[in-house]
């Protein structure tokens, strides 16, 4: 009996060296992510988190080995592959002189999303009323947060590269973007997210890996899903209800 | 590709119309060049009228600079540039798109500079479509050498002295043709005086714009 072909990871790097410069930002990465996982990277600063986002967001070249992003070679197809990826990184990526309203609907057209989910992506980030007609150059850091968290729920990519999420952000926004991202997963999204605050994001995690010197030290499984369900429909709800299962690997 | 240039051209004419870099800093600028030439040439008549197509030019390229600059500045905060490149733009239709915009706003600046030679410099206007046509291919050719000049020295940290330093020599044709042909225009010649210098700019402008559409998504990434 012909055995089923296994599912192609939504983000898989084997032996990747990324540099700049000279200088390694990567030396020898091994990671895979399935479809539907959300994936937690540790690290002290300057381990190589930001770069491992950057180089899966295809915005920084891949010096040797190999890189897959949503089964793609990003190289090859960088058009589709970052149509299908959001990225939130420690910039938000806005333009001062634009207002609320302008600059989510020009990151969300130049994308290719539907400018139909606009409107409730900035209502549920609280983006409303004259906040909506104010020049992000008037914004706070968390607000500019908001913006650039409205501008990915509007795109709906297939990987949410997420950078220090919780950085600028008050309690509710912190709450909201962990119900994003728990929402996001349910509907079939990868998550890899990068924090120095793994507490706050181990709850929604399924898997952390722990990065060092530009490589992957360690990996550690958060939660095991029930045989039955299939991964990409777990929710943060589900997830929160199952015991923690811990396994650390030690990959140096 | 035609879409996102038009996306682009439009968010870059937006920013302009609310930051008014254009109108109060860069069409001034061309201005007080030109009254620092005036200066320069004494109170004659003569001289000024003379140079005049030579002195148009030399304004237009420098305002060029300050414009690309600020084209490039808008990309550079807050990591818009990073978020141009994840958006999956067309690379073709961003540099098309950013170098629309460029050149909607030289065609402002080259008609408040016109009018400033005419009542500076006691210039006439004699054939009005020579002027306009020169014009018109300058605009195409400086907003497309200059838009992919001005992705080359993006990510440079000392962009703003390189990129006049790599821009002005590679524009040289631009002021050598439009000047020719700006001085066929105020004193009333013939297509037959203008036409090697018209096909020069179309030649230009055909090469920096093909050569844009096509390197303009690896120097992006590159940069």
């Amino acid at each position: 009996m012909a055995s089923a072909a296994p599912p192609t990871p939504a983000l898989s790097l084997r032996d990747v060296v990324a540099l700049s410069g000279r200088f390694p930002l990567l030396a020898g990465v091994d990671l895979e992510v399935d479809t539907g996982e959300v994936v937690l990277v540790e690290g002290p600063n300057g381990a190589g988190k930001t770069s491992l986002l950057r180089v899966a967001a295809g915005l920084v070249p891949v010096t040797s080995g190999r890189l897959t992003v949503l089964g793609l070679d990003p190289e090859r197809y960088r058009t589709a592959v970052r149509r299908r990826v959001g990225m939130l990184a420690h910039a938000s990526h806005l333009y001062d002189d634009l207002n609320v309203r302008e600059n989510v609907r020009f990151a969300v057209r130049a994308a290719g999303a539907d400018p139909g989910r606009i409107g409730p992506a900035c209502e549920r980030l609280g983006l409303t009323g004259r906040l909506l007609r104010t020049s992000a150059a008037k914004l706070s850091a968390g607000q500019r947060r908001r913006v650039a968290l409205a501008v990915l729920v509007a795109r709906a990519p297939d990987l949410w590269l997420l950078d220090e999420p919780h950085a600028g952000l008050d309690a509710s926004a912190r709450s909201l973007l962990d119900e994003l991202i728990g929402e996001a997963v349910a509907t079939g999204a990868t998550v890899v997210v990068a924090s120095h605050e793994p507490e706050l994001l181990e709850p929604l995690a399924d898997r952390s890996v722990t990065v060092n010197g530009g490589r992957v030290t360690g990996e550690r499984s958060i939660r095991s899903p029930a045989p039955d369900v299939p991964i990409r429909a777990v929710g943060s709800a589900e997830r929160a209800a199952g015991p923690p299962v811990e396994r650390v690997v030690h990959v140096a | 590709m035609w879409r996102d240039a038009a996306l682009v051209a439009g968010k870059d004419l937006r920013i302009e119309a609310r930051s008014k870099v254009a109108l109060s800093q860069v069409a001034p600028f061309g201005i007080v060049a030109l009254g620092l030439f005036a200066f320069a040439l004494g109170p004659a008549r003569a001289p000024m009228v003379s140079g005049a197509p030579g002195l148009f030019w030399v304004a237009v390229l420098f305002s060029t600079v300050l414009a690309i600059q600020r084209s490039v500045s808008v990309e550079s905060a807050d990591g818009a540039r990073d978020g141009l490149r994840l958006s999956g733009l067309d690379p073709a239709g961003l540099f098309l798109g950013k170098a629309l915009a460029v050149a909607a706003q030289l065609v402002v600046l080259e008609l408040v500079l016109t009018v400033g030679v005419v009542l500076l410099y006691g210039a006439a206007v004699k054939t009005v479509w020579l002027i306009a046509a020169a014009c018109l291919l300058g605009t195409v050719g400086l907003a497309a050498a200059g838009t992919l000049y001005g992705a080359l020295s993006a990510g440079i940290r000392v962009r703003e002295t390189l990129l006049p330093f790599l821009l002005l020599p590679v524009v040289t044709p631009i002021l050598l043709a439009g000047t020719r042909i700006w001085q066929a225009g105020l004193a009333g010649g013939t297509p037959s005086d203008a036409t090697p210098w018209l096909h020069l700019l179309l030649a230009f402008d055909a090469v920096y714009l093909a050569v844009g559409v096509v390197v303009y998504g690896p120097i992006q990434e590159a940069t």
